[in-house]
């Protein structure tokens, strides 16, 4: 059976270090299953979050060799010779060990206007696949916040987490924009309090997105071109105080420049 | 209680639990307009709703016109070997549609038919193509619409809370909880007119489970020792299609959709065995031949059903059967192959995840290759027994919605039924609630001395200075869970776990956890333990007492059906409130359904 050094960060707010672990390792396993060998045996008390186990909860966030990464979803035979470092997400304050305190999200969801949708029809709303499949693919997101991690503008720089919503909710947004019954307008909001216009396009959220979704292209592209062309268009300005055009589908919305 | 020593919060409903059935039932109080809040053990989003895969059963008929509420009150009664309280199946069934197309108001975004409509997937024992889902992840979509809802009524959810016991009044009325919070460790109070259970089920006490950390039983446990009356434990529910290998992600969910969409399973030999485990109750409904099977994919008019699509308990025992009979892979289970009847391109837009799943955590390509599968501990149809109308328990003051709640499902659980259980209950429990809430029945102050005597249980295992490791009993645990209580039962093997239980029992006073209160992992395991035992104990001895073989309790010292049996529930109440204490089991008659139900029972097929 191989073995494999780890190299743990433990501590709190008041700083910590490295704890160094020596794992037997089974076929198969993955940077988890190795912090849980740890926890069943050398360090009970070593915090981290998890719970499904499968790539699908999307609480098991961490750095793995410094690349922000799901530990369930990480196979050990897949890094490379050597020690394997975990330490915890750099942009949100520690709690303790791996685990974070990742509240900030919570606040930037409990800002977004909820999808507004028309009164149901008898027998349900008819949407097409086509017209749902934008929307599909940023709802595949698993909320693990490692887009969030790696972005440069609140990594780097802790003021702009007031201003700045980063990518995991521009494609909440992005989704609802989309969305084919949505008849609310966030624009405004989105290029004024959301901070999108400090995003620039690097890619990186959708380098570390354990789903695939391709965030820079997919939302946050379009919906820059469609906050600015809102934004430097008076008659839509004008459009947008005066009446709220739901739009008719994912696709219109996501393609072409606002009326 | 402004003098307590503890932090403190009063609200109108309290849900314990932020599934699918929590969130739902808090919308419904909520627009009720009364302060409600949800106490969740996780982060918000991440409960154990988020892992189902396959879908919603609703019979909305979008794809098969002919489909009514009253064929899935009969599948689900089928399916659920007729132990249900029928009640709650007919409720499930009328108002399902209405709660899938509530989803979309607020959001959702189901798979589309060609002309619009939701689409439905065929699943397991539904006659019908029933599922309402998006690919293979709608319980993603299910728990993130919800949760947008939820927060979008400024609703207060109080997050990474670990609740240890419900406290009552001088007159045993709920009126609360008492819990500490991960991030801290200190201790906090909930008051609440009412408080509903939607804490899931109980798959950790058993070692290869689908189920994630939080699934410890503590709803049911706390119920108990709250006074509320459990029946139907013995009904645990073996998926058939678990993954085998590698060891890491033993027992992780592989969807039925594999089957719904065209998979089918095969021995090592390659033969598509199930045409051999047929029983008597759906052999008039199921095909006899390959041919006749894989027309009805296409067209249900076409053939009958292919045998694969049995109710899981079915499939899981077949499984078991072929593997014993030295039939199994290498691994020790069979081939479930979707790669040699449906295209890639197929099997990529259908399975999405699924085909991640396996390829990055197992190494094989689901489209070229079969999968290799087996039973898992996935489902406990036993739990806190409810009205069915209100989602009340047998105690004032206490609702229960979800997996928790026992009854609707009877002996098995049809795949589907689950995700549409959470939100038609969920919604009840929050009306019942709500209506309780405001009767001017509800407690007003409680007892103080439960308070602190669950924070001083709480506190033993940090204060000891040696002791057992609780990661060592949790492994012991699961391990003669899974030998003792697993899918086969036997006699020996179950009172051989009901003397492991009193061990454990033991063992878990003498706990010592290193560290301090601060998101310790130890020390929460050693608070999840008491719920787990409580859990794993009702399990067993109700196991131990039901002498046949029904659903979800396969016993094969008396392998056949017991129509006496067939009358009642097992009932189970403490007798002291202690977690350490006995439990009390009584027989409880099964209500009597109405004469034009049964008659949807004897429709031919």
């Amino acid at each position: 059976m191989a073995e494999v050094e780890m190299r743990v960060w433990r501590g709190d707010a008041n700083g910590g270090e490295f704890e160094d672990f020596v794992i037997e390792l089974n076929e198969g396993e993955v940077v988890l299953d190795v912090i849980h060998h740890i926890q069943a045996t050398a360090a009970p008390d070593l915090a981290c979050r998890w719970n499904c186990k499968a790539g699908k909860c999307g609480s098991c966030s961490a750095e793995i060799n410094g690349r922000p990464r799901l530990m369930c979803m990480t196979r050990m035979d897949s890094l490379p010779e050597g020690p394997v470092t975990v330490t915890p997400m750099k942009t949100f304050p520690i709690i303790r060990d791996l685990v974070t305190d990742v509240s900030f999200n919570f606040v930037q969801a409990a800002k977004v206007p909820a999808l507004l949708a028309p009164p149901m029809p008898e027998g349900g709303y008819r949407m097409f696949q086509e017209d749902v499949e934008r929307g599909q693919e940023f709802r595949k997101c698993i909320e693990c916040f490692l887009c969030q991690d790696v972005c440069h503008v609140i990594r780097d720089h802790e003021g702009n987490k007031e201003h700045y919503a980063g990518p995991r909710f521009f494609i909440r947004y992005a989704e609802l924009e989309m969305h084919p019954l949505d008849q609310n307008d966030r624009r405004d909001l989105i290029r004024e309090e959301m901070g999108l216009g400090y995003c620039n396009i690097t890619k990186c959220c959708t380098e570390v997105c354990p789903e695939h979704i391709k965030i820079t292209d997919n939302a946050i592209i379009p919906l820059k071109e469609r906050v600015v062309d809102a934004h430097y268009d008076p008659l839509a300005w004008l459009g947008r105080k005066i009446r709220r055009k739901p739009k008719t589908s994912a696709a219109d919305a996501a393609v072409q420049p606002a009326p | 209680m402004s003098d307590s020593a503890y932090e403190h919060h009063e609200y109108d409903v309290l849900i314990i639990g932020a599934g699918g059935a929590g969130l739902r039932a808090a919308i419904e109080a909520k627009q009720r307009g009364l302060k409600v809040a949800v106490v969740t053990k996780s982060l918000l989003g991440k409960a154990h709703t988020v892992m189902a895969e396959g879908g919603i059963a609703a019979a909305m008929g979008n794809v098969y016109p002919e489909d009514n509420w009253k064929v899935h009150f009969r599948d689900t009664m089928r399916g659920g070997k007729y132990l249900n309280n029928y009640r709650m199946a007919e409720l499930h069934a009328k108002e399902a549609p209405d709660r899938v197309y509530e989803l979309e108001q607020w959001g959702a975004l189901f798979d589309r038919t060609k002309d619009g409509k939701i689409l439905q997937r065929d699943f397991g024992g539904h006659r019908y193509a029933r599922l309402a889902h998006v690919g293979d992840r709608t319980g993603l979509e299910l728990i993130r619409t919800l949760q947008q809802k939820v927060v979008s009524m400024g609703t207060d959810v109080f997050m990474e809370c670990k609740v240890l016991r419900l406290v009552r009044d001088g007159e045993g009325r709920v009126a609360g909880c008492v819990g500490y919070w991960r991030a801290t460790g200190e201790f906090v109070v909930f008051q609440a007119k009412a408080v509903i259970l939607a804490t899931g089920g109980a798959g950790k006490s058993w070692q290869y489970t689908t189920n994630s950390w939080e699934s410890t039983g503590d709803g049911a446990a706390m119920a108990l020792w709250a006074g509320a009356r459990l029946i139907d434990m013995e009904f645990v529910q073996f998926h058939p299609t678990g993954m085998v290998w590698p060891l890491s992600v033993r027992g992780l969910l592989v969807t039925e959709s594999v089957r719904g969409d065209g998979g089918v399973l095969r021995n090592a030999a390659g033969e598509r065995f199930m045409f051999n485990y047929v029983t008597p109750m759906f052999r008039a409904e199921t095909a006899d031949s390959e041919e006749e099977a894989d027309k009805w994919y296409e067209d249900h008019s076409a053939g009958r059903r292919p045998p694969e699509l049995l109710p899981r308990d079915e499939v899981a025992r077949a499984i078991n059967t072929e593997v014993k009979a030295g039939r199994g892979t290498p691994h020790g289970g069979v081939f479930l192959d979707i790669a040699s009847r449906r295209t890639p391109e197929y099997i990529r837009r259908r399975l999405p995840s699924m085909y991640h799943q396996f390829m990055e955590l197992a190494g094989v390509d689901i489209t070229r290759e079969a999968m290799e599968i087996g039973p898992t501990c996935h489902y406990f149809m036993g739990g806190v027994q409810v009205e069915a109308d209100t989602a009340a328990t047998t105690v004032p003051g206490l609702f229960a919605a979800g997996e928790v709640a026992a009854g609707m499902h009877g002996a098995n659980r049809l795949g589907g039924n689950s995700l549409s259980d959470l939100i038609v209950f969920g919604r009840r429990a929050g009306a019942g609630a709500a209506d309780y809430a405001a009767s001017g029945a509800a407690a007003s102050g409680f007892d103080e001395g439960e308070v602190d005597a669950a924070v001083k249980e709480a506190l033993a295992p940090l204060e000891r200075t040696s002791g057992e490791n609780p990661y060592d009993i949790q492994r012991d645990l699961q391990e003669m869970m899974q030998v003792n209580v697993g899918i086969i039962r036997n006699a020996t093997e179950l009172e051989r776990a009901i003397e492991k239980l009193e061990e454990f029992t033991q063992r878990a006073q003498h706990i010592a956890v290193k560290g301090g209160r601060v998101y310790n992992p130890g020390w929460n395991l050693a608070t999840d333990l008491p719920s787990m035992i409580t859990f794993s104990k009702c399990s067993a001895i109700a196991a131990s007492l039901r002498k046949e073989s029904r659903g979800g309790h396969t016993r094969e010292d008396f392998p056949n059906t017991d129509p006496e049996l067939g009358k009642v529930n097992f009932a189970l109440n403490s007798e002291d409130g202690r977690w350490d204490g006995p439990v009390t089991v009584v027989e409880s008659p099964l209500l009597e359904m109405p004469d034009d139900l049964k008659a949807l029972l004897e429709e031919a097929t």
